[in-house]
């Protein structure tokens, strides 16, 4: 039942009736506690709940229902989204406790829409890292090889779809979260336009860069998950026409550093762009060296304020202390990892009195000159394409600080500082690991984006691929 | 001796009175019980959006165009980052680069001149919540916190640093909070928490255009305790001046049961907020018709309604005062004076006996049963004279107990002036006859005679014979 995957096949076989939704979710749930010893893709399971709301959607089938496309999908909720009743922990020691209140609104449409959670994904802390090796809950692997990284922070997001032990994930993208580890493990993987998916419940490190994501097998369960997560139009109209006579620009900036692997599925992808009808042309985004620089800052300043709610005072982790000031370092030196208070302290000083215009007033230049670059190219273009990230993904063995330093996010964050859309699509292998590469399209350009990815989807089919574990 | 100036500047907050609060949708009302006017926006829990009150905006720009302010063509919402228990997300919410009214004034009459005070800028912030504690801070086995009032919008008006004594900053406040009450904008109540004021002060060498170094005054929570507090910083500050002392910049308690500041922390380095855009908030631009629209908006202010008395009422400028101070009892006597057209008398009755029975009551006029049209026709039954002016002072007193109208009043009471002679001559003849001697008395001239004899009548109807008619009925009796 879970060899094809696909959200469209299944939602058929579905609405055939030739297999029950309590099937399905059985069968993921088995699933997922197999793997879950080498994955480690889930920080909470829900079985009980994931059962009883597929009996719903059973019910609703043998009442001769209507049922929507993600209707009895089995679905996971990258950690930092919030769902009430059900435990969310960011990935964090502080929040290893939390029980939410309230749910993000992009799960109370996925519930709408009879969407299955059946479990809250592993993740980076609080999205810091593009490993999945930052979380308290222990690392993620990468299901077509335990050996390497899954890519972060919604590596664990990626690697469950991969893996088969869900249809569809919802990730979180502030600087390539959701395209990295898709690029990394194989899937399709979106960054809708900014605010295009509400990030209400969303407990983010950097609102002005974050965003809700979905990643699925293929670009079809991608835009049946969008049409539901934005409450909007019927993205699946965009898919199969004809992309002759598109203009994709190749920005030279993000293959400068590209592996050589990497670097040749790229040009054989343009290649069957260019078979398939579309004008394919070099183009510069001169200010993309500088993209990772403003991205750390802002990211940081951001995170510094936005996770100053976790003082102890209301909920999450409280240490002993024995007077305020003591409460609030202990607290967050306790319940915050390493990396993430670096980020913090960076931050701190990024914002502070003597450093304000020489970090964070000058990283908001930047972006400033990156969203011009994108307002340029896209006065010529319909469409960029870039790989998505350098390499193919690396070693788990090499050193966390060693894997940040290769700027994995680095041809991700500049659509994240311009808020525009971006899709990570799998078009092959280096060796045994996958690779994906990037199409880029203007503010609420998801049609053609999607159109674009279809059509290349049909001739590279990597989705008939299964991952080793 | 060097004659030394103080130099204050006031910041001014103003709770506002909106149904809801500025990032969510939670009620503002006051003294609801701990912790139930919450949600997970103003309780700052992860994963929280907070959406902007557009009322809470319409409203900024409302107070800040009655002062004067231009209203800035950009907008931006900042956060202010720091830690403490009653802050819920850990940063405040406010407009620290791009504040929305920018540049007014407050003239105030000082002594009989006008003074201006300029306002720096009115700027649109979040309240903060309430830490509570057993008995007093430092006693307290534990602190907790409420947090009804985290995110109640919050006007913050700060001027520049034009005001020169404890007076003028009185006069200043005063009239700041009577256009804000005008406005509509907040209720401004000191002892409730919905206005508060902190004051700059320091001292110079009088004609310097040095600044001196600054304390800033906290918690002064009524106008007195602003006045006091101010009147005991400056000379401190002179003493120590004079004294070839420095002044230390710091934060400074006002002690009202002990009557002096106290330190509480010490200044000298700025804390650091590292303020910038929140990123959750988007800025916007204000068109200039829809500040327009605000401005067609505003009421007749205090100061055009001061104008409007005196000059198209003739009121003396004494009635005009007290009649503006309050927009309740300036529209009570513009709705009287419509139904009665006698200014002048309005205006006595509601300094004189209407003020007393507020007094008397501790309340404001909006608070009590009495309406304009009422008082209205209470001066109509008084000039009609069917009561005379003497009851009409009781009426007032019932009317303001019970709220019922001034007719009911005379006619269930049975107060309804004596003006008919065959009424009137019995009770005149009995006071006569009874009174011999004063009889006497008034044949021998004595003017007294008369007033007493008047008064026994009186004494007899009640204080209901028509007073000329007792008079004239009198004097001819005893003359005849």
């Amino acid at each position: 039942m879970l060899n094809d995957a696909r959200i469209g096949r299944l939602h058929e076989l579905l609405e055939s009736r030739q297999i029950s939704a309590e099937e399905l979710i059985t069968a993921v749930l088995e699933r997922i506690s197999t793997l879950e010893t080498t994955l480690n893709a889930f920080i909470t399971i829900t079985p009980e709940q994931a059962l009883a709301d597929a009996q719903t959607v059973d019910a609703s089938i043998a009442r001769g229902e209507a049922i929507g496309p993600l209707a009895g999908i089995p679905v996971a909720l990258k950690d930092n989204i919030c769902t009430e009743g059900v435990r969310t922990t960011c990935g964090s020691r502080m929040l290893e406790h939390y029980v939410p209140p309230f749910s993000a609104v992009a799960y109370e449409r996925l519930r709408q829409a009879g969407a299955v959670l059946v479990g809250k994904s592993n993740m980076d802390e609080f999205a810091t890292g593009t490993t999945n090796k930052n979380s308290f809950f222990g690392a993620t692997a990468n299901p077509w090889s335990p050996d390497h990284i899954p890519g972060g922070s919604s590596g664990a997001s990626a690697a469950s779809v991969a893996a088969r032990q869900v249809c569809l994930s919802i990730g979180s993208d502030a600087g390539g979260s959701v395209r990295v580890p898709a690029a990394h493990c194989g899937v399709v993987g979106l960054k809708p336009t900014y605010g295009l998916i509400p990030t209400d419940g969303l407990a983010e490190c950097a609102p002005s860069l974050e965003h809700l994501g979905p990643l699925t097998l293929d670009v079809t369960g991608c835009a049946l998950a969008l049409q539901v997560l934005t409450a909007g139009e019927d993205y699946t109209a965009y898919l199969g026409r004809d992309i002759r006579g598109l203009r994709i620009g190749i920005p030279q900036e993000y293959l400068e550093q590209a592996d050589p692997q990497v670097r040749s599925l790229f040009d054989s992808a343009v290649q069957m762009l260019t078979g398939l009808g579309a004008e394919v042309e070099e183009t510069s985004l001169p200010h993309t060296q500088s993209a990772p620089a403003s991205y750390f800052t802002i990211s940081a300043a951001e995170a510094f304020s936005n996770l100053s709610n976790f003082d102890g005072v209301r909920f999450g982790h409280r240490a002993e202390a024995r007077h305020l000031h003591e409460m609030y370092r202990k607290t967050r030196t306790e319940g915050f990892g390493p990396d993430l208070r670096r980020r913090l302290i960076f931050g701190t000083l990024a914002l502070s009195a003597d450093h304000y215009e020489e970090y964070y007033l000058n990283a908001q230049k930047i972006r400033t000159l990156v969203c011009r670059d994108f307002d340029q190219a896209f006065s010529k273009f319909d469409l960029l394409l870039t790989p998505t990230v350098p390499t193919p993904p690396p070693a788990a063995s090499l050193g966390q600080d060693e894997l940040e330093m290769r700027l994995q996010g680095r041809y991700a964050m500049p659509a994240n500082l311009a808020g525009i859309p971006a899709l990570s699509l799998p078009i092959g292998f280096a060796g045994e690991l996958p690779v994906g590469l990037q199409l880029l399209a203007p503010s609420l350009g998801e049609g053609t984006l999607l159109s674009a990815a279809y059509a290349l989807e049909q001739l590279v089919g990597f989705y008939r691929h299964a991952s080793k574990i | 001796m060097q004659e030394m100036e103080a130099v204050i500047g006031l910041e001014i907050h103003v709770e506002m009175n909106t149904e809801t609060k500025i990032f969510c949708g939670c009620r503002t009302a006051f003294g609801a019980e701990t912790n139930t006017q919450v949600c997970p926006i103003c309780l700052g829990l992860p994963g929280h959006k907070p959406v902007l009150n557009q009322k809470a905006v319409e409203w900024h720009a409302k107070a800040a165009l009655a002062l004067n302010c231009e209203i800035a063509p950009y907008v931006q919402f900042d956060r202010k980052n720091y830690f403490y228990a009653d802050l819920p997300k850990g940063y405040q919410i406010s407009q620290f680069f791009y504040p929305m009214g920018i540049n007014g004034h407050v003239d105030i009459e000082v002594n009989g001149e006008t003074r201006r005070i300029r306002i720096r800028q009115i700027h649109l912030e979040e309240d903060t919540g309430k830490l509570l504690h057993m008995g007093n801070i430092t006693a307290s086995p534990s602190s907790l916190v409420d947090f009804n009032r985290a995110g109640v919008p919050l006007l913050e008006i700060v001027t520049q640093p034009d005001v020169r004594n404890a007076e003028e900053a009185r006069l200043f406040l005063q009239k700041l909070r009577t256009i804000i009450q005008y406005t509509g904008v907040s209720d401004c109540k000191m002892e409730e928490g919905s206005m508060r004021c902190d004051a700059n002060v320091s001292v110079r060498p009088k004609g310097s255009d040095i600044l001196g170094q600054k304390t800033e005054l906290k918690n002064m929570n009524s106008f007195r305790a602003v006045t006091r507090g101010i009147d005991y910083e400056i000379p401190r500050q002179i003493d120590l001046v004079l004294d070839g002392e420095e002044v230390i910049p710091q934060t400074r308690h006002w002690d009202e049961a002990k009557g002096v500041t106290r330190a509480m922390r010490t200044k000298y380095l700025a804390t650091d907020y590292r303020c910038f855009p929140d990123p959750n908030v988007p800025p916007f631009k204000n068109d200039p018709a829809w500040v327009e629209e605000i401005r067609q908006s505003l009421p007749e202010l205090p100061d055009a309604r001061y104008a409007r008395l005196v000059k198209e009422d003739g009121l003396p400028p004494y009635d005009a005062e007290v009649i503006t101070a309050s927009k309740a009892m300036a529209d009570f006597y513009d709705q009287t004076v419509a139904l009665v057209k006698e200014p002048k008398t309005v205006s006595n009755w509601l300094m004189g006996e209407v003020g007393r029975c507020l007094n008397t009551a501790g309340k404001e006029i909006q608070e009590t049963a009495l309406t304009p049209k009422h008082l209205a026709e209470l001066l109509g039954l008084v000039k009609k004279g069917v009561i005379t002016g003497k009851i009409a002072k009781d009426v007032m007193d019932e009317m303001f107990r019970s709220g019922q109208d001034p007719e009911t009043i005379v006619k269930e009471k049975g107060l309804v002036q004596i003006a008919d002679q065959s009424e009137l001559d019995p009770v005149i003849d009995r006071v006569i006859q009874a009174n011999p001697k004063v009889v006497e008395d008034f044949h021998a001239g004595k003017d007294r005679a008369l007033g007493f004899l008047v008064g026994q009548v009186m004494k007899e109807t009640r204080g209901k014979a028509n007073p000329q008619m007792l008079n004239e009925l009198l004097r001819r009796k005893l003359q005849g």
